[in-house]
């Protein structure tokens, strides 16, 4: 598993960096220098950076000889001319350390601090260059522009330097990184780099970036003199998922403008074909893989916005056209939390899960109490009541919070996506809401089997004049039925909260939608509406690629409408005596 | 027409006396009195009451489909927008050669998507004859196949208005698109002339608030007697107690088609006349929120009542228009408020609460029935 977190990169060298400066010696050396140094400039300066270093240089002559070396590489690097700048960064392969200067130094960040005579990184700020020590990280004063001297490089400079940079990535720690450094060195391949990864496979302990690395040398293999390693390359790379491969192995079976192969040797060409086939067979499968895994998030998201309406129109019979606002005020209440804890992001959202089940629950408590219970057995007064509800509720949200729509983050750990190979990569966010959508499903569906308040739920639905007979309060068990079917709205507005902009109008994108769902499933029927959900997700995603993804809407939308034509009481109609009313 | 009844009834009278006043004096004050009189009425209010009288008419045709025939439609605003692109697509054919890229061809949305020639369906847009049978057919015929599926198969009650939800909705989406040919997001604008005559000038304008006002007479009046007529007490029946009808022998679904399809049409008519005073057809009419206001229209003014209708669509958007100009975040606020009083409050909406008051002899009619 690979998260490709942009956060994680920039702090791997962080992390390399600390851990460098404290099993290193000559690290100490230096960053104890300037830390003298900005303490006492004047009189003591350069005798006490003097007397550390002879003190040091006595103690350890090993590593103080590195540090020359190290050192006499920055210093040329500093003032030296083309050349020697070029054999220094060359020189410095073999030192950790300088990653980051050398990442630095690619990215025109690198600086000579010309009253110091030292390398410095510098980031652009309003004043002229905000510092950081090359070597130990520190900040440093910010200077004018005036006073530091750019590095500059030729492209020959930076292709050496290219290298370099993916060459010292290769040793880092964090696995991520080597293989994103594996990765980027595909492109741009000579003998050398060659080299260290035969030797870097040879001690590489992560299964993904030794198949990575494999695969390099396999492609690279692809253009060897010999023909038998060239049919072993071909032969092994049709097992790899890689796009890389694909159009490596592409071009082997290409044709150039006077229709003559670009590949000489048939057997090669007719191999690498027949790879391509195998590949392309591969790369079908997952896409559909993928379609389905698109449409079983979006059937997700539309079992979430649905399930509450299946409780309080399905068992219940209530048309609540507020639904959709329930779910918006759950999404607010995201909101509302991750302002309180603005640096708990994660934690944020997981309160926020029962806080808006509170907040929903209790405002569809009001509404039931307030509203609908007036209009039993009058849907289509219910119909527009709660309609009026729904208004009510989005205005106050513009009122309070603003018509414009809110920023609700979404934590690190649910960003990104799941990387399987080249071709298959999943999306955390859609892949957690897929699981609590089943979660919430089945503590409903126990919620409804085993407890005293479904039981009662369920009595009430089937006949509510035996149930008040046999002393069941209706009256409450049907506000708390409304209040639960609520809760369930706020809860799935957390997660709309994660992949869908939170604004006034979010609810009534969905209320469509949901209630199609619970029609199309069958009223009264849970099951129904978790089969109706995800088959709708999944027809969406597999119109969209050839319909586009308004017209697979409304493809759906007419499918939906033909069908309950033709079953008016949805795939899973009630059967029995509940099915009369 | 039974015109001896119609004349005993007194609130019938009144509203229709008033419908013609305003309809003739209006348009007669804009045009006779010169500006600066305290009698004359500016273009704008010529507008704005031909476009509240529109709305009426919208509402009474809801009023016919839902408060006799009991068939509560989420989507009667899909119709009126059929009419109203009907409609649109003439006048855009009437701009020719004026618009912007100066193409006599094609609309100048078409020019712009790089269209080489007239997609067939706006074939004989340029005739307003052909227009004005599609303002009436387009609809019709959209409420015709949908609803002879959905009666058929004895689709009703809450289903009912989904799926027309649902239906509006899907022609908002389809209507977005800009491969659909009515101009995408933006709609039909633009326009220039109607027969010939220059739409902005204040003398068209007060002619089409006269067209209108007619219309609504003769569509009230039209109603009114359908409603008295065998038909009309079929179709009551049916809202009350639809198995008991259909038991005693009557084909329920044709009757539900007809009153259905009638109504689709007036809404049609509604959104031609609607389009040319406003200069503008976009698809945010087809959007759920505008067929649900029609629905409060009708429930404000008083379902079953025809003239109810009438009375609760000019003052819920004269409401409308005076909120939304004096605080615009309280308009919503009132218009849910609204909903919730009027369904636990006042069932019967305004003309109720007047008939309590005044103790009028209730029509027959407007009874009010079971819930559908």
């Amino acid at each position: 598993m690979t998260l490709n977190l942009p956060k994680k990169d920039l702090k791997t060298p962080f992390r390399q960096r600390s851990t460098a400066s404290l099993a290193a010696t000559p690290d100490f050396v230096t960053t104890t220098s300037q830390w003298l140094g900005q303490r006492w400039r004047g009189v003591f300066k350069s005798f006490l950076v003097l007397a550390v270093l002879l003190l040091l240089i006595l103690a350890l002559p090993v590593s103080a000889q590195t540090a020359d070396a190290f050192a006499l590489a920055l210093e040329q690097i500093r003032q030296g001319s083309m050349v020697e700048r070029e054999q220094a960064i060359e020189s410095l392969v073999a030192d950790s350390r300088s990653l980051k200067l050398l990442q630095a130094l690619q990215d025109g960040k690198l600086f000579d601090l010309k009253a110091e005579s030292k390398l410095v990184i510098g980031s652009e700020s309003s004043l002229g260059y905000q510092l950081t020590d090359a070597i130990s990280g520190e900040n440093l004063p910010e200077v004018e522009r005036s006073a530091v001297g750019k590095i500059n490089l030729t492209n020959k400079l930076r292709s050496t330097l290219r290298k370099v940079i993916g060459q010292l990535q290769l040793n880092v720690d964090d696995a991520d990184a080597r293989l994103i450094a594996v990765k980027a060195m595909i492109k741009d391949i000579d003998d050398k780099s060659l080299e260290l990864l035969r030797t870097r496979l040879i001690q590489e302990q992560d299964a993904k970036v030794r198949a990575a690395i494999e695969q390099v040398l396999l492609i690279k293999d692809l253009d060897s003199q010999d023909k038998t390693a060239r049919i072993a390359a071909i032969t092994a790379l049709k097992e790899h998922n890689s796009q890389d491969a694909a159009n490596r192995l592409q071009t082997l079976t290409e044709k150039d403008a006077d229709g003559e192969f670009l590949e000489a040797d048939s057997d090669i060409r007719n191999l690498a074909e027949a790879a391509l086939v195998t590949i392309n067979g591969r790369l079908k499968t997952y896409a559909a893989i993928e379609t389905v895994f698109f449409g079983l998030s979006l059937g997700a998201v539309l079992v979430l916005s649905a399930i509450g309406l299946a409780i309080t129109f399905g068992v219940m019979g209530i048309i609540n056209m507020a639904h959709g606002e329930l779910m918006m005020l759950g999404a607010y209440t995201t909101y509302v939390m991750q302002q309180l804890m603005p640096n708990y992001l994660g934690t944020a959202l997981i309160v926020s899960i029962p806080m808006a089940f509170l907040v929903a629950a209790l405002v569809g408590i009001a509404i039931e109490r307030g509203v609908i219970r007036f209009l039993y057995g009058r849907p289509l007064e219910t119909l527009l009541a709660t309609f009026g509800v729904s208004l009510f509720l989005q205005q106050a949200v513009r009122s309070i919070f603003s018509p414009l729509n809110r920023s609700v983050s979404t934590p690190e750990w649910m960003s990104g996506s799941w990387q399987i190979n080249d071709f298959l990569s999943l999306t955390w966010n859609r892949f957690y809401i897929l699981v609590f959508c089943l979660l919430v499903f089945t503590a409903l569906l126990q919620i409804l089997k085993r407890t005293k308040l479904g039981l009662e739920v369920r009595a009430v639905a089937q006949n509510r004049g035996m149930a008040r007979a046999m002393g069941i309060p209706t009256a409450r068990v049907d506000a708390m039925t409304f209040g639960l079917g609520s809760g369930i709205a706020g809860v799935a507005g957390v997660a709309l909260s994660q992949i869908t902009n939170v604004g006034p109008n979010l609810g009534q994108a969905y209320i469509v939608d949901s209630f199609m769902v619970v029609v199309f499933g069958g009223v009264g029927n849970l099951f129904g509406t978790l089969v109706a959900g995800f088959t709708l997700g999944i027809a969406n995603k597999v119109l969209e690629p050839y319909a586009g993804a308004v017209l697979a809407k409304i493809l759906v939308l007419v499918f939906i409408i033909l069908f309950i034509q033709k079953k008016p009481r949805g795939l899973f109609p009630q059967k029995g005596r509940a099915a009369e009313s | 027409m039974n015109l001896q009844n119609l004349t005993q009834d007194k609130t019938y009278c009144t509203v229709l006396t008033a419908l013609a006043s305003v309809t003739l004096l209006i348009p007669l004050c804009n045009l006779i009195f010169p500006e600066d009189s305290a009698l004359h009425f500016s273009a704008y209010s010529v507008s704005l009451i031909g476009k509240y009288l529109t709305f009426a008419l919208l509402g009474l045709s809801l009023d016919m489909v839902w408060g006799y025939a009991g068939i509560l439609v989420l989507g009667q605003g899909a119709f009126f927008a059929l009419g109203g692109y009907a409609m649109g697509m003439y006048l855009m054919r009437q701009i020719g050669t004026r618009g912007v890229y100066g193409n006599a061809e094609l609309p100048d949305f078409m020019v712009f998507l790089n269209w080489t020639e007239l997609p067939w369906y706006w074939y004989g847009f340029g005739n307003f004859g052909f227009a004005m049978l599609m303002v009436l057919l387009a609809p019709g015929l959209l409420a015709f196949v949908f609803g002879w599926l959905a009666f058929r198969s004895r689709v009703t009650g809450v289903y009912l208005s989904i799926i027309t939800q649902a239906l509006t909705y899907a022609l908002l989406l389809a209507f977005f698109r800009n491969e659909m040919g009515f101009g995408g997001n933006n709609g039909l604008t633009d326009f220039k002339d109607i027969l010939g005559f220059n739409i902005q000038s204040e003398a068209v304008r007060s002619v089409l608030l006269l067209m209108t006002g007619l219309s609504l007479i003769g569509a009230l009046l039209l109603c009114r007697w359908i409603g008295n007529s065998k038909l009309g007490r079929v179709v009551t029946a049916i809202r009350d107690q639809e198995s008991r009808v259909r038991f005693l022998g009557y084909r329920v679904e044709l009757f539900k088609l007809w009153v259905f399809v009638f109504a689709a049409m007036l809404a049609g008519l509604a959104g031609a006349l609607y389009v040319p005073q406003v200069g503008i057809i976009n698809p945010s009419e087809f959007s759920p929120l505008n067929s649900l206001e029609i629905v409060i229209w009708v429930a404000v003014g008083g379902r079953g009542t025809l003239y109810g209708a009438i009375i609760g669509a000019v003052l819920v958007n004269y409401a409308k228009t005076v909120l939304t100009g004096l605080m615009p975040d309280a308009w919503l606020f009132c218009l849910g408020g609204a909903f919730i009083l009027v369904t636990l409050l006042m069932p019967d909406g305004i003309v109720g609460l007047l008939r309590r008051r005044i103790k009028l002899k209730p029509t027959p009619n407007a009874t009010r029935g079971q819930p559908a």
